[in-house]
């Protein structure tokens, strides 16, 4: 059973998407503000797909909406990265890059998952999550190669959240059975072809890559920052108040 | 205050069923790969399009709205332009 599986993917689209909503109406330019409104849909597009299937997996008789507005916070199984607040423009876009890479990564393998709907969501995913590398990245390129000013805060962008991209590629029991049951890859396995794809851009964007630290988030084992619940509470409160309500 | 604007690029899509490139906008952008990218956020979000031309707006040379009279008044009563105007033998009526 990789229900835990299931819900660290779905987790970390939903929480993103949902951080994402936040920039609508209030990014740089229209233009900006339209493109992460676009990711923020694909993103919850794609968690809605999850939800739906471990909901059906797990086969108690919740639903999508049961999974994402009556679970609470350690229940989440997103990674920490992915909650954390906005911050400005371009630690925003350089969190979707950090995330994205990783997101684009792991849907490519999923592709071949022996859970063959998995496998159809990671086909459709895995065009969305390229195309959030594809611009993040150009960003994270001309804000770091780009005035004092810029390349100065998403430097410290990258300081903020270096240490938070650890907890991607740590490893528990449930990545190895999910890696032993063909389910998808243990995340540690994705760790080289992500430093490859990342590591150059941050390079291109003449920004200096934080050494490594000591230091773990453990989101996706459901142990968060304060700043979930604020999240959460945010995001669930109209199923909390008037459980069950459609519009 | 120094204002410092991104350049204007118009933008022209193609539809799936379309032949040719159509003007539909405009966006700002630094560059060109990035207004191909803000053009496919702003403009494709309901499958207009499946391919995308940007040209930077000071790049286009446009007719001088002024210059309308001489520019295309002369051609309103030259109507034996439109094939319209020749009766064709019967043959190869039809046409």
């Amino acid at each position: 059973m990789h229900l835990d599986y299931l819900l660290r993917l779905a987790d970390n689209a939903l929480i993103l998407g949902q951080r994402l909503s936040e920039w609508c109406g209030h990014a740089p330019v229209l233009e900006e503000d339209l493109a992460l409104a676009n990711i923020a849909l694909d993103l919850i597009g794609q968690a809605r797909a999850l939800l739906t299937h471990a909901a059906a997996l797990e086969g108690n008789g919740r639903d999508e909406d049961q999974l994402a507005f009556t679970r609470s916070e350690h229940e989440y199984r997103n990674v920490t990265l992915v909650e954390l607040p906005n911050g400005d423009f371009g630690a925003t876009t350089l969190r979707n890059f950090l995330f994205s890479a990783f997101a684009a990564r792991l849907w490519e393998t999923l592709q071949t998952s022996t859970d063959a709907e998995l496998a159809t969501i990671a086909a459709k995913s895995v065009k969305e999550s390229r195309y959030h590398v594809r611009h993040s990245g150009e960003w994270v390129i001309r804000l770091g190669d780009g005035t004092e000013e810029s390349h100065a805060r998403v430097q410290l962008a990258l300081e903020r959240l270096w240490p938070y991209t650890a907890e991607l590629f740590s490893e528990d029991e449930i990545d190895r059975a999910a890696a032993r049951d063909g389910v998808g890859p243990s995340w540690a396995s994705l760790e080289s072809a992500w430093s490859g794809e990342v590591l150059p851009v941050l390079h291109e964007a003449t920004l200096a890559v934080p050494a490594s630290c000591a230091f773990r988030s453990r989101g996706k084992f459901g142990v968060h920052s304060e700043h979930l619940g604020h999240l959460l509470s945010d995001m669930q409160h109209l199923q909390r108040a008037y459980p069950g309500s459609t519009w | 205050m120094e204002r410092k604007e991104w350049p204007l690029w118009e933008v022209f899509i193609r539809s799936r069923n379309g032949l040719d490139h159509k003007h539909c906008g405009s966006v700002h952008a630094t560059d060109a790969r990035m207004a191909l990218q803000a053009a496919r956020d702003v403009f494709t979000r309901r499958q207009e399009g499946v391919s995308i031309w940007v040209v930077r707006a000071d790049h286009i040379v446009a007719s001088d709205p002024d210059a309308k009279p001489e520019m295309f008044d002369p051609m309103e009563d030259k109507i034996y332009r439109h094939p319209t105007f020749y009766k064709l033998p019967d043959e190869v009526d039809h046409m």
